[in-house]
C-alpha cells in the first residue's frame, strides 16, 4: 500500500501541469485527494487488524531488510491526519479555485490589482506537496525524511505566492529563507547522529538506531538532537524559530494556510519525535523531554504575548497554531500520558486549525480584508460563516468537548501527577491570557456593530466552502465525546512508539 | 597525499574569508562555485588514491552542480533581475576578518572537544564549522537576496565537508535525493528572486519588511 | 673557520643588497616597455650622494642627523642575524627574531623621529602613515615568525631556517605557503612597495615612506637609500629560505641558487607593482590585516597539530 500512496500524489501531480483543461484539472486534485484517503484507510484498517497486538518495532522486523519506507503507529497516525486534511483541502481548494478564477484579481487591501499563479502550477504543487507529506510519514531513514522535509518546504513555497503581489513574495521569501536554513542545520543534525552510531555500525536507518540505541555515542547523540530539534523546531514554529509562520500564514490563500497549519507542522513535529525516540532509547529522554518542554513552554509564552493586540485574523490563527505546536512539544517532552494527549491534540488541532482555516478564507471573501478592526458584525452578512467561526474558536481554545480540550487536560494532569505545579500554572496562565486575546477578537468580529459599506453586494455563501470545515469541527467534537477503540490504539501505539 | 587535501581546507577558509569581505556580487558567486567545486574534490584526496567509481560518479556531480549549474542560475538570476550593484558588507572589511577568525579559532576548540571520530585529514571539522558560521554571516551581513541564497549554499558547502570530516556514509539515494533538494532550492529561490526584483524594482531584502507585528503603516494600521 | 664563511656571507649580503632595487626597476621598465635603468643603478646614486655636502634646516636638531645613521646601524645589525641560505648567520643566539624585530622597530622610530624633527607638515603626516601602517604589519610578521618557530621547533632564525627541510615541508605546506604569502604582503609593505604606497610618485599627499625623508639630503639620503635596501634584502631573504629548504651540502650551490630566488622574489615585487594599481591609503590597512590572518591561520594549524 506504500508504494500507490506515494505515487498516486506524485503522478498526479505531474499530470497537473499538462492538463490544461480547467474541470479537469480540479476533478484530478479532488479524485487524487479521495483515491489517497482511500489508500491511507486501507493502509491503517490493514495494519490495525492484521497484526495482534501492534506495536511499531515489531511491525517492521517482522521484514527481513529494514525498509527505507514503511509505515509504524507514528507514521500512520500522521499520515492519517494528513490525508484527512488533505481531503477537506481539496475540496475546499476546488471550488476556491473556481472562485478566484471567477473574480481574479481582487487585493484584499485594496492596494492594487495583482495577477493569481496559474492554475495548473498550484493543482500542481499542491498535489506534489501532498507526496512529498506522505513521504515525510512514511520515511524510515533519516536522511529521506530530511530530503523529504526539505522537499516540502520548496514545493509549498509556490503554494503561499500564489497571489501574486509584494506581501506574499515578502512571506514566501522568508519561508524559502529560513526554513532551509532550519532544515540545513537539521541536516548537520543527520551528520551527528550518523557519527554517534559509528562505532555501533549504525547508520541512519530508524529500526537500526533505534535496536542499537545503546551503543550510540551519548555526547554526539546530544548535539545530534539539538541541531534536528533546531532544524525541525523552525519548520514546526517553535518559537523563537516561528518568525516565518505569521507571514507564511497570513498571506497564502486560506486552503494553503490550512494545509500549512493542519498537515505541515505535524510532519515537522514527527521528525522531532523520531528523533526523540532514538534519544529516549539510548536513555537521554531527560535531556530532550527537558528541551522539549522548554521550547514548548516558551512557544506557548510567545504566541500568548504576540495574540494580544493582533490587528490580523489570519495572522491570530497562525500565532494560535504556534501555541498548540508549544504544547503538543510540551506534551513530547513530558512523555507518558502526556505523549498520547499530545499526539491527540496533534490530532484534533489538526483539524479545529484547518477548519478555522477555511472559514478564514469565507471570512475575507466575504469582507475583504483580514484587518480584525474592519470586521464587525459578521453574522449579519455571512451567518453560516459566523456560526463556524465562532464554534472554531470555542473548538480551537479547548473548550470542552473537543479533542483539544481533551488533549490540553491530558497533559495537564501529567504535569500535576508530577509535581510540576510552576510549570502547570505558568501554562494554565498564559492559556487564560490566550483565550482572552482571542474571544475578544472572534466576539467583537461576530458581533459588534455593522457598517455597511456603500455599493456592497450581498455575499453567498457557498456551502460547498462551509461544508469541509464543518465536518472537521463535528469529528474534534466527535473526538471530545467518543474516542473509537481502534483510534485509542493507534495513538497509544504510537505513544509507545514515540517514547 | 594528505598534505594536498589540507591544502585545499586552507583554501576552504581563505575562501570563506574572501567571501566575507567582497563586496562584488559576481566574484561572490564564483567564490562560492570555487569553494564548492574544491569541497567536491576533496573526498577523492582524503581517500588516497584507493577512490572507487561511486565516489567519483558523486564528486563529479556534485562539481558540476557546484561549479557550473548554480553559478550559471545565480548569474542568470543577477542579470535578468539587474541587480549588478555591489552588496558591500554591512560590517567593516577588518571586522569581517577578525570574525571569520574568531569563528575558525572558535570551531578549532570545539572540534577538540566533540568526540568526533579520528578523520584523516586535520582540520576539516574546524573549517567545515568556519564555513557554515560564514554562511550565516553571508545570510545575515548583506542585504540583497541573492547573498542570501549564497549564504546558504555557503552554510550548505560546509555540512558537506562536515559529513566528509565524520565519514558518514550514506545511501546513494539519499545523498542524491540531498542533492536534489539543493538543487530545487536554489532553482526555486532563483524563481524568486526574479519575481522580487520584478514586484520590488530591486532584490534588497531591506524592503521586506512589510509583515511584522509592531508596525503601523498603511498595512498595519 | 667557522667564523670566515658567515662574514663572507655578511659582507656579500651587505654589498649585493642595493641590486635588489635595480632588479626591480628593470621588471618594471620591461613590463611597461621601457629600457630602463641600469640594474647597478643604486650603486651610482650612493656612490654621487656620498660625494655631497649635506644641507640642513636651521629648525632641524640633532635628532635629525642622527635619524639616517641609527636608522641605517640598526639595519646592518639586523643583517647579522639572518642566515643567508639556510646557512649558520654571522651572530646568533636564543630568541633573536625578537631582537630582529625590535632592530626593525628601531630603525622605523628613527626615520619617524628625523621626519617628525624637521617641523614640517608634510613629514609628520608622512610618520604618521608609516607608523599607522606598521601597527597592522608587525602583528603579522610577529605572529608569522612565532608560527615559524613552532614548525622548526627553534628560536633563533639560524635555527628555524636551517630546520626547514624538503620533509618541512612536505609536512607543513599549509602553513609554509600561508606564512610565504604572510611575509611577501609584509615585504610589500615595510618596502613601501605599490599596492601600499608608490616608490615613484613624488606628489606627497600619496606618499608615505618616501614623504618622511624628503628633507634628507647628500649622505644622509644615501644612507636612507642604502637602509631602504638592506630592508628588502632582509625580508627577501626571509621568503627565499623559507621557499628554499634544499640543502645541498655544498656551500657554493647553495649560495647560488639562493642568490637566484632573492633574484626572484625582487622579479615578483617587480610584477605586483606592474601589474597592480596603488590602494586607496584606506585600504592598505585591510592588504596588512589579511596578512595577520594569513599569519594567525598559520599559528593556529601549527598549534593545533
Amino acid at each position: 500500500m506504500i508504494l500507490p500512496l506515494l505515487l498516486l500524489p506524485f503522478c498526479a501531480g505531474l499530470l497537473a501541469f499538462i492538463v490544461r483543461e480547467d474541470r479537469l484539472r480540479r476533478g484530478l486534485l479532488v479524485w487524487t485527494s479521495r483515491m489517497h484517503f482511500f489508500f491511507t484507510a486501507l493502509q491503517v484498517w490493514g495494519q490495525l487488524s492484521g497484526i495482534h497486538g501492534f506495536t511499531p518495532l515489531q511491525a517492521l522486523q517482522g521484514g527481513a531488510a529494514p525498509a527505507w519506507f514503511a509505515f509504524d503507529a507514528l507514521g500512520l497516525l500522521f499520515l492519517g491526519i494528513t490525508s484527512l486534511l488533505f481531503l477537506g483541502a481539496s475540496h475546499y481548494a476546488s471550488y476556491y479555485l473556481a472562485a478566484e478564477k471567477r473574480d481574479p484579481g481582487e487585493d484584499a487591501e485594496g492596494l492594487f490589482v495583482f495577477n493569481n499563479a496559474p492554475e495548473a502550477v498550484f493543482t500542481g504543487c499542491l498535489l506534489l506537496f501532498l507526496a512529498a507529506m506522505t513521504a515525510v510519514t512514511a520515511s524510515r531513514h533519516m536522511g529521506l525524511l530530511w530530503a523529504a522535509v526539505e522537499a516540502t518546504t520548496l514545493l509549498s513555497a509556490p503554494l503561499i505566492y500564489f497571489h501574486r503581489h509584494k506581501r506574499s513574495l515578502e512571506a514566501t521569501w522568508k519561508y524559502l529563507l529560513i526554513c532551509s536554513v532550519g532544515i540545513a542545520l537539521a541536516l548537520m543534525g543527520n551528520m551527528f547522529l550518523g557519527a554517534a552510531g559509528l562505532k555501533a555500525g549504525g547508520g541512519l536507518e530508524l529500526g537500526g538506531l533505534l535496536a542499537g540505541a545503546g551503543g550510540l555515542d551519548k555526547p554526539l547523540l546530544k548535539a545530534a538532537f539539538l541541531f534536528l530539534f533546531v532544524g525541525y523546531g523552525t519548520k514546526m514554529g517553535l518559537s523563537p524559530f516561528h518568525t516565518w509562520l505569521p507571514d507564511a500564514h497570513s498571506e497564502a490563500p486560506a486552503v494553503v494556510s490550512a494545509l500549512l497549519s493542519g498537515a505541515l507542522l505535524n510532519c515537522a513535529f514527527l521528525g522531532i519525535l523520531r528523533v526523540n525516540s532514538v534519544c529516549a532509547a539510548a536513555g537521554l529522554a531527560d535531556f530532550t523531554g527537558g528541551i522539549l518542554a522548554l521550547f514548548g513552554l516558551f512557544s506557548v509564552v510567545t504566541a500568548a504575548l504576540f495574540m494580544l493586540g493582533q490587528r490580523d485574523y489570519k495572522r491570530m490563527l497562525a500565532y494560535s497554531s504556534i501555541e498548540h505546536m508549544g504544547i503538543l512539544s510540551l506534551g513530547a517532552g513530558l512523555g507518558g500520558a502526556a505523549m498520547f494527549g499530545a499526539l491527540l491534540g496533534a490530532l484534533s488541532h489538526s483539524l479545529a486549525k484547518a477548519g478555522l482555516f477555511f472559514t478564514s478564507g469565507n471570512v475575507l471573501a466575504a469582507e475583504k480584508t483580514k484587518r480584525i478592526s474592519e470586521v464587525r458584525g459578521l453574522w449579519r452578512r455571512a451567518p453560516r460563516t459566523a456560526a463556524l467561526w465562532l464554534a472554531g474558536f470555542f473548538l480551537i481554545t479547548g473548550l470542552p468537548p473537543s479533542g483539544v480540550f481533551l488533549s490540553k487536560f491530558l497533559i495537564l494532569r501529567e504535569t500535576f501527577e508530577r509535581g510540576q505545579y510552576w510549570l502547570a500554572g505558568t501554562l494554565l496562565f498564559f492559556l487564560a491570557v490566550l483565550f482572552a486575546g482571542m474571544a475578544k477578537v472572534f466576539i467583537s468580529m461576530v458581533f459588534g456593530p455593522r457598517e455597511e459599506k456603500e455599493g456592497g453586494k450581498p455575499f453567498t455563501e457557498p456551502g460547498a466552502m462551509l461544508l469541509p470545515a464543518l465536518l472537521f469541527f463535528l469529528l474534534v467534537i466527535g473526538l471530545g465525546l467518543y474516542l473509537p477503540a481502534w483510534l485509542g490504539g493507534l495513538l497509544d501505539a504510537a505513544a509507545g512508539g514515540g517514547l | 597525499m594528505h598534505t594536498f587535501a589540507e591544502l585545499m581546507i586552507v583554501l576552504i577558509i581563505l575562501l570563506d574569508m574572501a567571501l566575507a569581505v567582497t563586496g562584488s556580487l559576481s566574484s561572490c558567486i564564483r567564490l562560492v562555485a570555487a569553494q564548492g567545486v574544491v569541497a567536491g574534490l576533496l573526498p577523492l584526496l582524503a581517500a588516497g588514491g584507493a577512490t572507487h567509481t561511486r565516489a567519483l560518479v558523486f564528486a563529479a556531480v556534485i562539481i558540476t552542480l557546484k561549479g557550473v549549474v548554480f553559478p550559471w542560475l545565480l548569474l542568470r538570476a543577477r542579470d535578468r533581475s539587474g541587480a549588478r550593484k555591489d552588496v558591500e558588507p554591512l560590517i567593516s572589511y577588518p571586522a569581517s576578518i577578525l570574525l571569520c577568525l574568531g569563528a575558525f579559532i572558535a570551531s578549532s576548540w570545539l572540534g577538540s572537544r566533540l568526540p568526533l571520530p579520528e578523520s584523516g585529514v586535520a582540520w576539516t571539522v574546524p573549517a567545515s564549522l568556519a564555513t557554515i558560521f560564514t554562511g550565516f554571516l553571508l545570510i545575515t551581513t548583506r542585504s540583497k537576496a541573492i547573498t542570501q541564497v549564497l549564504g546558504y549554499l555557503v552554510i550548505e558547502n560546509g555540512i558537506y565537508i562536515f559529513g566528509l570530516a565524520l565519514f558518514v556514509e550514506q545511501p546513494m539515494l539519499v545523498e542524491l535525493a540531498i542533492l536534489l533538494d539543493v538543487f530545487v532550492a536554489v532553482f526555486v529561490m532563483g524563481i524568486a528572486i526574479f519575481h522580487i526584483s520584478r514586484e520590488f524594482d530591486h532584490i534588497d531584502t531591506a524592503e521586506l519588511s512589510e509583515l511584522n507585528d509592531w508596525r503601523r503603516g498603511e498595512y498595519g494600521k | 673557520m667557522e667564523i670566515v664563511k658567515p662574514f663572507c656571507q655578511y659582507l656579500a649580503a651587505m654589498t649585493l643588497a642595493p641590486l635588489l632595487p635595480g632588479i626591480v626597476n628593470r621588471v618594471k621598465a620591461f613590463f611597461a616597455g621601457r629600457r630602463g635603468q641600469p640594474v647597478l643603478q643604486l650603486y651610482f646614486d650612493l656612490y654621487k650622494l656620498l660625494n655631497k655636502t649635506p644641507v640642513y634646516s636651521r629648525t632641524a636638531t640633532w635628532v635629525f642627523r642622527a635619524g639616517p645613521v641609527a636608522g641605517v646601524s640598526a639595519l646592518v645589525m639586523a643583517l647579522l642575524l639572518l642566515p643567508f641560505a639556510g646557512r649558520p648567520s654571522f651572530l646568533s643566539f636564543e630568541g633573536d627574531f625578537i631582537f630582529l624585530i625590535y632592530l626593525l622597530g628601531l630603525a622605523r622610530f628613527a626615520t619617524v623621529l628625523a621626519a617628525l624633527d624637521t617641523g614640517s607638515a608634510f613629514e609628520g603626516m608622512g610618520a604618521s602613515r608609516e607608523m599607522q601602517f606598521a601597527v597592522f604589519a608587525e602583528p603579522a610578521f610577529f605572529l608569522g615568525l612565532a608560527a615559524l618557530v613552532r614548525v622548526s621547533g627553534q628560536t633563533s632564525l639560524a635555527g628555524i631556517f636551517g630546520a626547514l627541510t624538503p620533509e618541512t615541508w612536505r609536512q607543513a605546506a599549509p602553513v609554509l605557503a600561508l606564512l610565504t604569502a604572510s611575509f611577501f604582503i609584509v615585504l610589500l609593505a615595510e618596502n613601501s612597495r605599490v599596492p601600499a604606497d608608490d616608490p615613484n610618485t613624488h606628489l606627497e599627499l600619496t606618499m608615505i615612506h618616501e614623504v618622511m625623508v624628503l628633507d634628507h639630503s647628500g649622505p644622509d639620503l644615501a644612507y636612507i637609500l642604502y637602509g631602504a635596501a638592506l630592508k628588502l634584502w632582509l625580508f627577501a631573504a626571509l621568503i627565499a629560505c623559507m621557499v628554499l629548504p634544499r640543502h645541498s651540502g655544498s656551500w657554493a650551490a647553495d649560495a647560488g641558487l639562493f642568490l637566484l630566488v632573492m633574484a626572484g622574489v625582487a622579479a615578483a615585487v617587480g610584477i605586483v607593482e606592474s601589474v597592480m594599481a596603488r590602494l586607496r591609503l584606506t585600504k592598505v590597512p585591510y592588504m596588512l590585516i589579511t596578512a595577520f590572518a594569513f599569519s594567525a591561520l598559520a599559528l593556529i594549524f601549527q598549534m593545533g597539530r
